[in-house]
């Protein structure tokens, strides 16, 4: 199918927006857009991070998912309670894949699940005995955690438990950072306000109470801050050696296979490298005015942004970083000239819909085109107006920007846009997959992974034409494309 | 009356960022903006405008203030 021109793509929006009641039509139009290069603000075309109305079928997440899952959970040598009921914790433990280094149990609890675990009893009668009780616990069965983060979900708001006073008196007593978070599920519309709790916990928490102490190793002039990897399928190891390998020192991972000493550190780093903006820009913004910590976004999604992310970055610092980024970028230039020219004539013209969250609806675009592919449609799950600034100049013209896309909308545009592939969560798989549409989970990169920098690169080339090229798409029938109902079809056409 | 968070960008304009509203916007021009007076009335590229307090001594950026919002 050729590419859609724009008044096309409008009436694609209004086509499938006709099926809703006046209301749920207005508003959701609002969230639904076709892409405008030439604008440089995208409040004039879309709005974003408002309330999903009951009804539609939004893969949002919550305050709790965005704090626990995303930010506090990867690191690694804190112990982090999900304090209330059982069932948060349990169902979202290890799920995201940040990889680490340690021994699970011993100096490393990442994928483990600690839970106050409430019952009737400590809804009426409250829960803060019970959290400082199981804080010993863990300090005597766990003695080399090296903190504890009390992750609330949303009783701790309802039933008013002040976790601020027990993480204190906790503090006292076990001499290790307690960190309370205020991130019950209920606060704000999606997992982007968990974000910004948790990055507004560190700031209090760890930041400022770490503030004036002295620094364990020497600072060097070269130290850089890894910021929103989450080491997801080993992304931020990937990320990591071509930072080392042009000459600059990590000193720290925000927060894939991160520590909280990483974290104390952080403000002596010359300067701050953000990957996923959305979840970590307010403690960047932080360091900036606090710390005089400049920042700055970067992406490692295939090897052209790479290339011009590396060049930025080493832009920050003198000539022997700057000639150690085209180092490594000569360095690496037969690897992925190589992937490129093996995948990329079977991947050429195809074309891919995106829906995720966080960074990638804009940074993988730049990974698909160097294979010759196209996005043709993407958005955001819980995404910002600032997400969707840095989006339109990444899109081609009169592609389809969708906000909170519900579970209606995304079938009906991917019916009629037809796209080869398409990039979403576990939620919309089957539903795709079963309309014999080759899928890739872009949340955990479908249990493979890290996609992130040049080693990455091979293997999400590798993953996309082992999809999209597999054969058994050609076996899937359609139940409601059979034989029979395409005579009626012709017939009814006729 | 937003906190706003204001930087220098790398051309040496004023960026304007309100946190709660996901405004980043460059500021076009600000009334005063001597190295004795700083602030009054600030006009964004998108046409809205802020007012500070006008101060004795420019501050060092970035800095999070109070602005108030001016209405036409």
């Amino acid at each position: 199918m050729a590419a859609m021109t724009r008044e096309e793509t409008e009436a694609l929006i209004q086509e499938v927006l006709e099926v809703y009641p006046e209301q749920a039509k207005k508003d959701r139009a609002k969230h639904l857009a076709v892409n405008d290069q030439s604008l440089e603000k995208s409040n004039k075309c879309i709005t974003s991070n408002r309330k999903s109305l009951p009804g539609v079928m939004t893969i949002r997440g919550c305050a709790y998912a965005g704090s626990k899952g995303v930010v506090w959970g990867p690191i690694k040598d804190m112990i982090h309670i999900s304090h209330g009921p059982v069932g948060c914790g349990q169902y979202s433990r290890a799920g995201r894949r940040n990889y680490y280094v340690g021994t699970t149990g011993v100096n490393t609890f990442g994928t483990m699940n600690f839970t106050s675990d409430f019952t009737e009893k400590d809804i009426v009668f409250g829960g803060d005995k019970k959290l400082a009780k199981i804080m010993n616990e863990i300090e005597e069965l766990f003695p080399l955690n090296k903190g504890i983060s009390i992750q609330s979900e949303c009783p701790i708001g309802l039933i008013g438990d002040d976790i601020e006073a027990v993480a204190k008196k906790a503090n006292k007593e076990i001499g290790k950072p307690v960190v309370p978070v205020r991130c019950e599920g209920f606060r704000g519309v999606s997992q982007s306000l968990g974000h910004h709790i948790a990055n507004d916990a560190i700031r209090d928490w760890v930041l400022d109470n770490n503030e004036g102490k002295e620094t364990a190793y020497e600072i060097s002039p070269y130290d850089v801050a890894v910021i929103g990897d989450y080491n997801i399928g080993g992304d931020a190891w990937a990320s990591r050696t071509l930072l080392e390998e042009m000459g600059l020192r990590v000193v720290a991972q925000w927060s894939g296979d991160g520590t909280i000493a990483e974290m104390e550190n952080t403000p002596r780093v010359k300067l701050n490298l953000i990957h996923c903006y959305r979840s970590m820009n307010y403690i960047a913004r932080h360091m900036e005015e606090k710390y005089s910590i400049p920042w700055i976004e970067y992406n490692f999604f295939g090897p052209t942004k790479i290339a011009e992310s590396l060049r930025k970055i080493a832009a920050f610092f003198d000539e022997t970083i700057q000639a150690g980024a085209e180092k490594v970028i000569a360095k690496y230039q037969a690897e992925y000239d190589a992937v490129i020219a093996k995948y990329k004539p079977r991947l050429t013209g195809k074309r891919v819909m995106l829906y995720v969250g966080g960074l990638r609806p804009r940074h993988v675009i730049g990974a698909y085109e160097d294979l010759g592919m196209e996005v043709v449609g993407t958005g955001y799950e819980f995404g910002h107006n600032d997400d969707y600034d840095r989006t339109i100049k990444e899109m081609g013209n009169a592609t389809l920007l969708y906000d909170d896309v519900t579970g209606y909308e995304f079938e009906e545009f991917v019916k009629k846009v037809q796209p080869d592939l398409i990039g979403s969560g576990i939620k919309e798989k089957y539903i795709f997959q079963k309309m014999g549409i080759p899928f890739r989970q872009m949340h955990s990169w479908d249990y493979s992974g890290p996609y992130h920098g040049y080693d990455g690169f091979a293997i999400f080339a590798r993953d996309m034409d082992m999809t999209l090229n597999n054969p058994c798409w050609k076996q899937v029938k359609v139940p409601w494309k059979t034989a029979e109902s395409d005579a009626v079809a012709v017939a009814a056409s006729a | 009356m937003p906190s706003v968070m204001l930087k220098k960008n790398g051309e040496g304009k004023l960026v304007f960022y309100v946190p709660k509203k996901d405004l980043e916007e460059v500021a076009e021009s600000i009334e005063f903006d001597s190295p004795d007076k700083w602030g009054g009335e600030v006009v964004l590229s998108d046409g809205s405008k802020y007012y500070f307090e006008p101060m004795d001594v420019p501050p060092t950026f970035p800095i999070t203030l109070r602005a108030k919002r001016i209405d036409d």
